[in-house]
């Protein structure tokens, strides 16, 4: 059935990029093009009393400084917020502040020069005259009465609230069961730190009064949407949008930035083609962040080791503005996870979105989804603890049992298909379980700080059935589009709005068309990116591209083979249910007559020549699908690492790594595997060293990669890495995601391997980051400041 | 200032303000793009170009410290239409995966290799040390750099 999908086949994408020859914005040149710079506020919250930009606008190769002011006198509309729960307040964000600026980073003033050394000599010539005003920066203090207002309109800081599930239920299981656990803890903030900082490029055409705009985005098309309908307000059919080969995303390429409007606003306003490129410092103070919850969560659970009811409730930092879907993540990305992998009858969770004077939060690789997996995970290890039971026992006795999917959890999802026991006795095999706990337990004899830790995650993937979307507060559809077009020589473009940004689409879309249509992949090009050849889309976010993006492509392509049966039928004199398609070489033939035989490309040929079609048949051999999934996928995943925390320096060295994920169908093993591996290293980042640390005056402190520290070769071992396949029964490929699975679980893994290290100390819960410091504090018995 | 540079065996001499960078003067002076940039603190290793034999991170260099060098960038690694055995391997081994860090990755790595022929695993962890990759988690970078060490003739 399949000859291509489920084979490693080799990258075609990376030719280009090991020669140097990516098409990043970054590398793009037009002829008499203007560099744009971004003045950014240096305070948290200040007053703008003035701006003069005389001395900039006075050096030799300033071209222009534009202001606030001169954005809202031409129209600019505010930036939306995309995800809309019940009674959100939403701030008003424009591309340039006006009168005040609400964290360090925000936008003052654009300089546009002819060389972006002259456009950065020019920042310090603008005189802004500032008022510093007190600052708030953590989730939970900004909603406390009397905290400084971001905006003075949204009272206490609350932008919304939002609630899910059996709340009587929980707060009986609290007061039934034989034993609950409570705990506060902190998911930090996280900057994404995509090594290919944002970039745009625009050209304004005046007399045709199109716009072109290159930028750094994860979802070309739905930016296009958001521009022409709320922003830029260019015309839909007047602006394209392309992002080309985009270094990494992880969330922080996802939404709808300031830059994409303010690069082709200046292009038009001067008439001259202009970029834009962030430095790493600018990115630390104007990508959107990840995480930043504060937490308060409860357990209960009883003698038998069953989990009688999950509640959470949570603070989430949504920064000084709303990012286009931050309002998601910490609500129905975060509350409907809850449960995990496990049978739990009751589970409430109650989120506050709160604003503060830091840089905006949204998606970042997992996405509400990584912060309910560690906190469950976390409260999972202290329950089996404190039964004395086994980790591992303790999660298969909870696990939903394999016969029980489709499982409803109480907190609105349908989990579509999996085997939890099955993937934790394949963890538990591969770890050699029994065996570590021993290596565990004669390191510790020997006086050593050895742990293990295992975390059993899940996700909902696959964004999402556009109804249900749409009843939870996408503003937007959250289906994939795709377009089969076989040319006349049985030759395949394929367009698609997916975007591929490092997951390898160009190689994995083509496995997957090859094996419908026949035809190999060599002949297939996938193309994505750019609105002016793809039709529509929704982009590469939430492990999405495959299932849905990728099941688009099987649809519209069936259309395309099934016209071409259609025709061979009609030429071969064939009745159309006779017809045999062999999939492994295209060829199409009369069922027990061979030698009556055509080919998938023979047929296109004949349906572009058009001379001998069936009634009714239109010539040509094209089709459009648009793929509305019908539920989320459920990857799911059991990981088990063992660490030694160093007694003297506080450092934590992993050991072993063994990670167990059922993904379902896998289209090329190699990729997947590559996805887990670099997950699993950006989790452990948050577990053990990434940070986003804030003062109280609200400046960064973390703000280059001297001070946050992303993770590198050295922190790890090899990964072990294997799956179990449980197939999603909704989507034609059977696929479930994986780009976000690595991240969800490592980060719980890693936190429970070296709390489980501590633990012979008396030490039961430390938030992360676990830093060396932080760690050697704890084992010192000393308070630890925030890191 | 003039100065005179040869890029992948080419000689170039430009006029360029004494700020210029290494990394602007090779992508925005000559227009050879593939040396990305991707931190502004010499962290990130992106821009990892060969100097007279040794990789040195581009943003870190002036371009009239390097006059009258002699520098090899990622366009200029392959020979005779040739992919250098780095190349192949961190193709073969699945390297890489959005590419941004892949050209200062693999230009240091040939050195990595050409100064430790046998170089282990351990060895390979600590040397990568200044380049960053957000993508692969290491793990096929590692495994690519094996494969590479072995192509080019030590290695296990």
């Amino acid at each position: 059935m399949s000859k291509y999908v489920g084979q490693s086949l080799k990258r075609v994408e990376d030719p280009r990029f090991i020669q140097g020859k990516g098409k990043y914005v970054a590398n793009l040149s037009l002829p008499g093009m203007g560099y744009m710079a971004i003045k950014r506020s240096p305070y948290a919250h200040a007053t703008i009393n003035s701006i003069d930009a005389s001395e900039a606008l006075a050096l030799d190769g300033v071209i222009a400084v534009f202001t606030g002011e001169d954005l809202l006198a031409d129209g600019i509309g505010p930036l939306p917020c995309g995800w809309q729960v019940p009674d959100l307040k939403i701030p008003v964000q424009n591309a340039i502040a006006t009168e005040k600026v609400r964290h360090v980073g925000d936008r003052v003033a654009v300089v546009v020069a002819e060389s972006p050394y002259i456009a950065a000599d020019a920042l310090d010539l603008i005189d802004v005259d500032y008022d510093p005003l007190p600052a708030v920066t953590d989730a939970k203090a900004a909603a406390q009465d009397g905290a400084p207002l971001v905006h003075d309109e949204i009272e206490n800081n609350v932008s919304y609230v939002w609630e899910l599930g059996t709340k009587d239920e929980y707060e009986a299981a609290l007061n039934d069961s034989d034993h609950v656990i409570e705990l506060d803890l902190i998911n930090q903030r996280l900057i994404a730190t995509a090594m290919e900082p944002r970039a745009c490029v625009a050209q304004w055409n005046s007399f045709t009064e199109d716009m072109t705009l290159w930028t750094t985005s994860q979802n070309p098309n739905l930016i296009r949407v958001v521009m022409s309908a709320f922003t830029l307000q260019v015309p839909e059919h007047k602006l394209r949008v392309i992002s080309p080969d985009v270094g990494g995303g992880f969330g922080s390429k996802l939404p709808h930035y300031p830059e994409e409007i303010l690069v082709p606003w200046a292009a038009r306003k001067l008439d001259m083609p202009i970029k834009w490129v962030s430095t790493r410092s600018e990115a630390a103070v104007s990508d959107t962040q990840g995480r930043d919850h504060v937490t308060t969560a409860k357990m209960a659970f009883n003698n038998d080791g069953k989990i009688t009811g999950i509640g959470v409730e949570t603070w989430a930092n949504n920064g000084a503005y709303l990012s286009l879907v931050a309002p998601l993540i910490p609500t129905a990305f975060y509350i409907t996870l809850l449960s995990g992998l496990y049978k739990v009858p009751a589970v409430y969770g109650k989120a506050i979105g709160t604003l503060s004077h830091t840089v905006w939060v949204d998606a970042y690789r997992g996405a509400g989804r990584p912060e309910a997996s560690y906190l469950l995970e976390r409260l999972v290890m202290m329950a089996a603890q404190k039964l004395g039971m086994d980790g591992m026992e303790f999660r298969r006795l909870n696990a939903i049992p394999a016969d029980e999917f489709p499982y409803q959890t109480p907190v609105a999802l349908s989990y579509d298909s999996g085997n939890y026991a099955g993937l934790f006795d394949k963890a538990e095999e591969l770890a050699g379980y029994a065996d570590l706990l021993q290596e565990r337990d004669a390191a510790r004899a020997e006086g050593r700080v050895v742990g293990i830790g295992i975390a059993g995650c899940i996700e909902a993937s696959g964004p999402a059935p556009s109804a249900v979307a749409g009843a939870l507060g996408g503003v937007t559809g959250f289906w994939e589009a795709g377009t089969i077009r076989l040319h006349p020589t049985g030759k395949v473009t394929v367009l698609t709005g997916s975007h591929t940004h490092g997951q390898g689409h160009e190689t994995t879309f083509a496995q997957i068309v090859a094996d419908e249509l026949g035809i190999p992949p060599e002949d297939i090009d996938i193309v994505h990116g750019d609105t002016a050849v793809i039709t529509n889309g929704m982009g590469t976010y939430g492990s999405r591209s495959a299932s849905v993006g990728g099941s688009a492509l099987v649809v519209a392509a069936r259309k395309v083979r099934d016209k071409a049966i259609k025709l061979a039928a009609h030429q071969l004199e064939a009745a159309e249910e006779d017809m045999v398609f062999n999939q492994e070489t295209g060829d199409i033939y009369v069922n027990g007559a061979p030698d009556r035989a055509t080919s998938i490309g023979a047929m296109a040929f004949a349906a572009y020549t058009a001379h001998n079609l069936p009634e009714g048949m239109e010539p040509g051999m094209e089709e459009d699908a648009y793929y509305d999934p019908a539920n989320f996928t459920y990857p799911n995943s059991a990981h088990i690492a063992m660490v030694e925390v160093d007694k003297d320096t506080g450092e934590t060295k992993i050991l072993k790594y063994i990670a167990v994920d059922d993904v379902g169908n896998v289209i090329n093993p190699m990729i997947v595997e590559a996805q887990i591996s670099g997950g699993i290293a950006q989790g452990v980042g948050q577990a053990l060293w990434e940070n986003t640390v804030y003062d109280a005056d609200g400046q960064l402190l973390s703000g280059t990669l001297l001070d946050y520290a992303v993770p590198r070769a050295d922190g790890f071992p090899d990964f072990k890495i294997d799956r179990t396949i449980t197939p999603s029964p909704h989507n034609p490929l059977g696929v479930k995601g994986v780009g976000e699975m690595g991240t969800i679980a490592s980060t719980p893994t890693i936190a429970n391997a070296v709390m489980d290290a501590l633990e012979p100390m008396g030490i039961s819960h430390l938030d992360i980051p676990l830093t060396a410091q932080k760690l050697h504090g704890a084992m010192q018995g000393t308070a630890v400041s925030a890191d | 200032m003039k100065v005179s540079i040869t890029v992948n065996g080419k000689a170039y001499t430009k006029d360029v303000e004494p700020r210029t960078l290494l990394t602007d003067f090779v992508r925005e002076h000559i227009g050879l793009t593939g040396t990305n940039i991707g931190c502004d603190t010499s962290q990130c290793g992106a821009c990892t170009v060969h100097m007279d034999g040794m990789a040195v991170k581009a943003c870190t260099v002036l371009a009239v410290q390097a006059d009258g060098s002699d520098v090899t960038t990622i366009e200029g690694l392959a020979s005779g239409g040739e992919l250098h055995p780095m190349q192949n391997a961190f193709w073969n081994e699945h390297g890489l995966q959005c590419g941004y860090c892949t050209p200062g990755m693999i230009m240091s790595s040939v050195k990595l290799v050409e100064n430790n022929p046998d170089i282990t695993e351990d060895e390979i962890r600590h040397g990568l040390e200044g380049n960053i990759c957000r993508c692969t988690g290491y793990q096929n970078i590692i495994r690519s750099i094996q494969a590479g060490a072995a192509a080019m003739g030590g290695g296990d």
